[in-house]
């Protein structure tokens, strides 16, 4: 079927208005810049000032460029928007590697206490949000915002809704992203954990987030496809749950509006379950639904295979939404959270394992028929062992859900282990899958730079994360035993300082995982930089499987 | 769904479901069994669990469960089980005198691992866990004690501490004696070589000298600097130091003075364990 696609305009009237809003924006910043005792949100004003007055510039000159230039639709006949994709994908691996550092340096920290040089913005409690919003919502969210682009455009034959939006949630994210950071090295911070921004920072997240949902809803409004691809379910689940997420968690009554500092509405126990509400779903939501997106389009589209099973995907769609959203008291276990909400929250993460493993079945057996492709394909090996570790991690998840195993696990670095064979086995895997699969086909060459070079890059990483997860459930297990040794004399067996000087040698390992973590991601920033340029290593891979599928995908 | 683009696949034999985007199409592989009944299996695991604990929220209470048991009324049954196996000893220990249970063999053990324990997560953060003690915090393990290493000395300390709270507590100030004008450098300077002269015959004091030690000095910590645990004094002729790592930080102590804190542990530790500690410290190597 033939669709008539029209190239893209942009009209004066929506560039003067989302110029006008900013320009409001300035007028604002200039007032809080003016009046606020905080240094540091003083600072933030002018970053905000500095930031938007490059707006008004760009979307003028977007607006040039957009109308005056010549496009060229793909062969399908669609005008995609690559552009602002092409942008993500950079920033995804700058960022990327600026949150493995951070988070390597706070693993020296820890073996080695020193290492903060007694100075307040680099100790452990300034550095630790710093890293964990660095990985989850600078690497993680800009590899979903550019992937959902990427995947929401060739799922529904239709260019992104919008030609000054994707970029403003593009550029706003990045602010959003600078704001936050800077302002947990200087202190700002309203110490919920993965949700340290204050109220400001969250404000302008929140517009950021609405215009994504309204880019997002607005591509798949225009499809021409009759059907909803499964990937695109994920990506509105996540999409959709964030904000509500985000609006609820983050619900605060500043105590000035030139002033940093609010105070969260909610109070003791009640403020503890919403806050695990919100950080549970955001693992569920954000580093679970959001990444079997991405994993539901590049696993069949590297593999060339069908998915395995559509029933399986629909209900595991469904089950995994319904449950999710219940498992968050299980981070309060054995605290003044009542029985009964640790009850519930504890027997939907159990009924939650089949719901999580259907994403990896479904993932796994789309490579039915095409096992032989893993031996000369190491972009596909990453993808497929991202599936493997994200089918041990949401075991491993609903096991340490589990009251009795809670009791042994909870507080020590067994969780912390748990996270980094998620994080770093899961979320990067398959983010590093994505970013290498779509390099090529967005700038139009036939391969990547170095297929040796992603072998060198899952090899060197694999040990590293096998390194992390392995000493963190030595060292986690073995602390929560000490914990909870007791004499025969009813005495406890170890003080607290002791089982820390124990833990040392696990944390140098771990460390040393998380440096060879860091060496593999810069292989591939080597690698993809080379590819971008247009450059090849000239290797004779034994198919060519890379080409193959990259001409493949040229095709469209 | 349009039947008609549907196809068996090669590969699996399975049909398609029709529909395709950007390439990809999807088998109609039925769900797999295995995973439908371990889900079925959860989920009645679950329930039955909501069932025999506590669980649904109802509009002022909640569902408490078959058992009707909660996690509070467990952790107070393990701590009375503790307690009970403790408290024999501990009646005993708060009512005997610390001689008295240091003769007594069950006694003595149990105070040992009591104190240990006491120790490892009240004392050790300063001392060091071996008790081997850091710059401004004394090593126990030396028989050097700056206000006494018997039993009662030691248990006086940890009871009341040192420039603590308690009205009881053990209290002394050393003078600036730069800093309150008591003396001026160059006679801090020759007092400090005096004192360095008291535990090294190669050094020769300045003319003078141990007249500003006899004024200033030997009131506390003696005439012949071996100092006076009563005022908790240190003995300035042995090589054991609390705070002097050479002789600059000598000058600044008599510049400026020292004085660290010890909290008073009576009322945050009950009176068994407080003894326990005291009998566990005087066993660490220098106990008098």
């Amino acid at each position: 079927m033939a669709y008539q696609h029209n190239p893209p305009a942009t009209s004066r009237l929506a560039q003067s208005i989302v110029a006008s809003c900013l320009a409001i924006g300035i007028i604002l910043a200039v007032l809080v810049a003016g009046k606020t005792t905080s240094g540091p949100m003083q600072f933030h004003a002018f970053i905000v000032i500095a930031a938007f007055l490059i707006g008004i510039v760009a979307i003028f000159n977007l607006g040039g460029r957009i109308n005056d230039e010549k496009h060229e639709p793909s062969p399908s006949g669609v005008f995609y928007n690559n552009g602002v994709i092409k942008y993500g994908i950079i920033a995804s691996m700058f960022w990327g590697v600026v949150g493995f550092t951070v988070g390597d340096v706070l693993a020296w920290e820890l073996a080695f206490p020193v290492l903060n040089f007694d100075l307040p913005w680099t100790n452990f409690g300034r550095l630790r949000p710093l890293h964990t919003s660095a990985v989850i919502f600078a690497f993680g969210g800009n590899v979903l915002i550019v992937t959902s682009f990427y995947v929401v455009q060739r799922t529904c034959k239709a260019r992104l809704a919008g030609e000054i939006a994707p970029w403003f949630v593009f550029w706003g994210y990045q602010l959003f992203i600078v704001l936050a950071a800077t302002g947990y090295v200087l202190g700002v911070t309203q110490s919920k954990e993965y949700a340290e921004p204050e109220w400001y920072v969250d404000i302008w997240l929140t517009i950021v987030w609405v215009t994504y949902l309204c880019v997002f809803l607005g591509t798949l409004w225009r499809r021409k496809e009759p059907h909803i691809y499964v990937a695109n379910w994920f990506y509105l689940a996540f999409i959709v749950t964030v904000a509500i997420l985000h609006l609820i968690n983050n619900a605060a009554v500043p105590i000035s509006f030139v002033e940093p500092k609010s105070y969260i509405i909610y109070a003791g126990v009640q403020d503890a379950l919403i806050q695990w509400w919100y950080g549970h779903n955001a693992v569920g939501f954000f580093l679970t639904a959001g990444f079997l997106g991405i994993m539901y389009y590049f696993v069949p589209k590297r593999a060339e295979r069908p998915i395995y099973s559509y029933r399986l995907s629909i209900i595991h769609f469904w089950s995994l939404i319904f449950l999710y959203i219940w498992a968050g008291p299980h981070h309060l276990h054995y605290t003044a959270l009542p029985d009964w909400a640790q009850t519930l929250g504890m027997t939907f993460s159990i009924m939650l394992w089949m719901p999580s493993w259907g994403g990896m079945i479904n993932g796994l057996m789309t490579l039915s028929g095409a096992w032989d492709k893993l031996r000369t394909d190491p972009v596909l090996k990453m993808l497929v062992v991202s599936i493997a570790f994200y089918g041990m991690s949401t075991f491993e998840g609903p096991l340490m859900s589990i009251k009795a195993v809670n009791g042994l696990s909870h507080y020590t670095d067994w969780t912390i282990g748990h996270v980094h064979s998620g994080a770093l086995g899961w979320v990067a895997y398959v983010s590093f899958g994505a970013l290498y699969c779509m390099t090529p086909w967005l700038w139009d060459r036939k391969g990547l730079y170095s297929l040796k070079l992603v072998n060198v890059h899952f090899w060197i990483s694999t040990v590293g994360i096998l390194l992390y997860i392995c000493a963190m459930w030595v060292s986690g297990i073995m602390q929560g035993l000490m914990w909870r040794a007791y004499t025969e004399l009813g005495f406890l067996e170890y003080s607290f300082v002791e089982t820390v000087a124990s833990m040392q040698p696990y944390f140098i390992i771990r460390a040393v995982g998380g440096l060879m973590f860091i060496i593999g991601s810069l292989v591939m920033v080597y690698n993809i930089w080379r590819t971008i340029l247009g450059h090849s290593a000239e290797e004779a891979t034994p198919e060519n499987i890379d080409n193959a599928i990259a001409a493949q995908a040229l095709g469209e | 769904m349009s039947d008609d683009n549907k196809e068996i696949d090669e590969v699996t034999g399975t049909d398609t479901t029709g529909h395709e985007w950007d390439g990809i199409k999807e088998l109609n592989t039925p769900m797999p069994r295995w995973w439908i009944y371990t889900f079925i299996v959860c989920c009645i695991w679950g329930f039955a669990y909501q069932f025999l604990y506590p669980s649904w929220p109802l509009i002022d209470s909640y569902y408490e469960g078959y058992f009707a048991e909660t996690q509070r009324d467990r952790v107070h049954a393990e701590l009375a089980s503790y307690n009970q196996i403790r408290n024999i000893s501990a009646d005993k220990i708060k009512s005997m005198d610390l001689a008295a249970i240091k003769n007594d063999h069950d006694l003595n053990i149990f105070a040992l691992e009591g104190g240990k324990a006491a120790f490892g997560d009240n004392c050790a953060p300063c001392h060091g866990t071996g008790a081997q003690g850091f710059v401004g915090y004394p090593n126990l393990n030396d028989d050097d004690w700056i206000w006494g290493g018997s039993l009662d000395d030691i248990h006086t300390t940890i009871n009341y501490g040192i420039r603590g709270v308690h009205e009881d507590t053990r209290i002394n100030e050393m003078p600036a004696y730069l800093r309150d004008e008591l003396l001026n450098k160059a006679e801090i300077n020759d007092v400090v070589t005096y004192v360095e002269s008291l535990a090294d015959n190669s050094i020769h004091p300045a003319a003078g000298s141990s007249e500003i030690f006899a004024d200033n000095c030997a009131l506390c910590h003696g005439e012949d600097g071996k100092g006076l645990q009563e005022l908790g004094a240190p003995d300035l002729t042995d090589a054991i130091k609390l705070y002097v790592t050479d002789r600059d930080s000598m000058i600044d102590i008599v510049s400026y003075s020292r004085g660290g804190v010890m909290p008073s542990w009576n009322g945050r530790l009950d009176e068994a364990t407080i003894k326990s500690l005291a009998i566990y410290v005087h066993t660490l190597g220098g106990g008098e």
